[in-house]
């Protein structure tokens, strides 16, 4: 939006505010600056969101473990899908797969709206404007962490172990990270401009839910289709995500589709914030 | 000469018109927009042209001036002058359309107190919350973290939810962070409205004593007597422009004249088609007008009193009043029950609140007058305004929240007394 010199007087900072032109600079060194405000911002979100709920942090717990059951009886037995991915158990294998996809879709989702909800802070103060959408993936976040240590105690009590391959998995969770950031920062710039993102983004999230290996496996398509599952910023990398944590074959380059699909997000999303920041606080 | 603390150069700003309301547009529309320049530009290219200029305006233009360190420059204007356009350029929320401005030193602004404040976190998390968006280290925050709760008293109630605090404690904490801010450069709009008189004194020691430290203060406000005590210089500014920037006594003179203006000139003021035939002027609030502060106690009744003259005589005519908070309209009056004749000379029309009626907090007035079931009309909005301060009493009490105030209680019947009615009233039933 502005530039700051890095010229000091008398160890002052001198602030220079005039109209940005061309791509301007999203000021990653800023963000740095703000560093703190992005933790306070995403401890808030947590906060109030299990101040209210009588059962607190548990819903944390509850969620993936309700969503897991619906699942394992609906898919899992009643549609049959449970014979299609044994020997693995189909509880642990839809729990590999729903967890990272609510990590996606509740990041995206809450990243979209963050710009708009944040208007009374948008309006009144400076602060780098990337600082909401990435607060906003905070809270999903930690849900997330609380659905692996679920997952963790299932596959011990049903007897999946580990494998070498699970050492693979922070390098998946820095391409699905990749894949979340991307489409939740392009998002949150659109429906600052496009309110109507609100009521189409459900729509399309719920889309790219069943174009997604979570509750089936890749297997059930003809091989010749398979990698249409990976053109999608998260697909590939959540199947194999799930691979690595199941111990079954990892198609790598679905992987890497979904991570370049994720990458090209992730750029398109921060050129396209940057353009539109400067007018956030006039138009939200 | 040291150089100055904040150097404005040719700043202004241009805004859509509906820009700052609903600016955004739906898909549609933009697909619309789209599919209409488009036509414009192959069928009427000069059409297109006019349009755009139609729909935009200058909030500042030509703005120039330079602030002195150490010096406390005060902003005066009437309501839609520039000034809270200029602050939020100055403090990097908006992006200037032309023009630059070179700030020296950290820049702290207070646009409204509290921002961020989240009503299900207690004070203390709304302390950390609200001095990092305003662009505090949480270390720094830490260590003043007790200084801050004993400015604004609330030891005792740090770790309540805000949602449970008054208007007055929000107010007197979030402020107290905001004071504690230690930039070089501090921006500051329109805060002290609200809050009591000693509070609001304390609030203005401490920013006498942040000038004093050496540090920039940019002070927006319409309360003159704050601006004439605490200001080194003032700027008063008008449609954008700046008029003048002087000693402030001689600037809020001339403020003065300026607000006073819609009584010998209310042509610009007053719209609608009664405007020609109906004038107002002297619109006062419990006897004061617009060139003293209007602060009214709660427990003070509130008569809105206007001079009018009308140039011929109205058959079926009533003045109306309304009173204003943050832009929503709280009630309307009027000066007669039913549309009457009105003849053609001087009247006066008056309207009359309750006392305890209205919280703590800046109302604003608008006037006006219609005949024939609103098909004429004349109306003229933000004409004065004044504020109500927090004089607590049990008809008047800081936890009755909300938007107007409704003096008294209900009552409660507990245990054994309960018992004793039931069997009382059983009792009276049986005999």
């Amino acid at each position: 939006m502005s530039s700051i010199s890095t010229t000091t007087d008398q160890a002052l900072p001198v602030t220079v505010i005039q109209r940005s032109r061309g791509l301007g600079r999203l000021g990653v060194g800023a963000l740095w600056g703000y560093r703190d405000l992005l933790a306070i911002l995403a401890m808030r979100d947590i906060k109030v969101r299990y101040k209210q709920a009588a059962l607190g942090v548990a819903w944390a717990i509850i969620q993936p473990i309700a969503m897991a059951a619906i699942l394992f009886l609906f898919f899992g037995k009643l549609m049959g899908l449970d014979a299609q991915v044994a020997p693995t158990p189909y509880l642990v294998f839809v729990l590999a797969g729903v967890l990272p996809w609510t990590l996606f879709e509740s990041a995206v989702t809450a990243s979209s709206g963050s710009i708009v909800a944040s208007a009374g802070i948008v309006r009144k103060v400076y602060f780098p404007r990337l600082i909401v959408p990435l607060a906003a993936t905070g809270a999903p976040l930690i849900d997330y962490g609380i659905g692996m240590l679920v997952m963790l105690v299932a596959m011990l009590v049903l007897g999946v172990t580990l494998t070498g391959q699970a050492l693979l998995v922070p390098l998946m969770l820095i391409s699905l990270m990749i894949g979340v950031l991307g489409v939740g920062i392009l998002m949150s710039a659109v429906t600052v401009a496009y309110r109507d993102f609100r009521h189409v983004l459900p729509f399309l999230l719920r889309l790219l839910f069943f174009l997604t290996p979570v509750i089936y496996p890749v297997t059930i398509l003809p091989e010749a289709y398979r990698w249409l599952l990976a053109l999608n910023p998260v697909g590939g990398t959540i199947a194999a995500l799930r691979s690595a944590i199941l111990g079954t074959p990892i198609v790598y380059s679905d992987w890497m589709i979904s991570t370049c699909i994720g990458l090209a997000a992730l750029f398109a999303g921060l050129w396209y914030f940057q353009r539109a920041e400067r007018r956030f606080a006039d138009i939200v | 000469m040291t150089p100055p603390a904040i150097h404005v150069e040719q700043l202004a700003k241009q805004y859509r018109l509906g820009e700052g309301v609903s600016a955004h547009r739906t898909l549609g529309e933009r697909l619309y927009g789209l599919a209409g320049s488009a036509y414009n530009r192959l069928v009427k290219r000069q059409g297109a042209q006019t349009s755009t200029k139609r729909d935009t305006f200058w909030a500042i233009r030509g703005v120039s001036f330079q602030a002195e360190p150490g010096k406390v420059l005060g902003v005066i204007g009437r309501n839609g002058a520039g000034k809270s356009t200029l602050l939020k350029i100055l403090s990097r929320i908006t992006e200037p359309t032309a023009g630059r401005a070179t700030i020296r030193g950290r820049v702290g602004s207070l646009l409204e107190v509290g921002t961020g404040f989240h009503p299900e976190l207690t004070g203390r998390e709304n302390v950390y919350l609200n001095a990092a968006i305003l662009g505090m280290q949480r270390r720094e925050v830490a260590s003043k973290f007790g200084d801050i709760v004993a400015f604004a008293e609330l030891e005792k109630f740090i770790d309540t939810p805000v949602k449970r605090y008054s208007s007055g404690m929000y107010v007197r904490l979030a402020f107290a962070v905001a004071a504690h801010l230690e930039p070089e450069v501090l921006l500051i709009d329109e805060v002290l409205a609200v809050g009591d008189a000693g509070f609001q004194q304390r609030c203005l020691g401490r920013m006498h004593e942040i000038a004093e430290g050496g540090r920039t203060v940019l002070f927006v406000s319409h309360d003159m007597g704050a601006v004439a005590r605490l200001c080194d210089r003032v700027m008063l500014m008008d449609g954008g422009r700046v008029v003048t920037i002087t000693d402030p006594q001689d600037a809020i003179d001339q403020y003065l004249r300026l607000v006073a203006d819609w009584r010998r000139d209310p042509s610009g003021v007053f719209t609608g088609p009664l405007a020609q035939d109906v004038r107002f002027f002297d619109l006062t609030v419990n006897g004061v007008d617009n060139n003293d502060p209007r602060i009214i106690r709660p427990d003070q009744p509130i008569t809105l009193r206007v001079v009018g003259e009308a140039q011929r005589a109205i058959p079926d005519y009533r003045t109306t009043f309304s009173v204003y908070r943050d832009g929503v309209r709280l009630l309307t009056q009027h000066d007669a029950p039913v549309p009457t004749d009105l003849p053609a000379g001087r009247f006066e029309a008056t309207a009359g609140l309750p006392a305890l009626l209205l919280r703590p907090g800046r109302y604003s007035v608008g006037v006006g007058g219609y005949r024939d079931g609103m098909r004429e009309y004349l109306w003229g909005a933000d004409l004065i305004d004044f504020t109500v301060t927090e004089q607590w009493s049990a008809d008047y009490d800081p936890i009755n929240l909300g938007l107007i105030n409704l003096p008294g209680h209900g009552s409660r019947i507990t245990g054994s007394r309960r018992d004793a009615l039931t069997t009382a009233d059983t009792g009276s039933c049986a005999a």
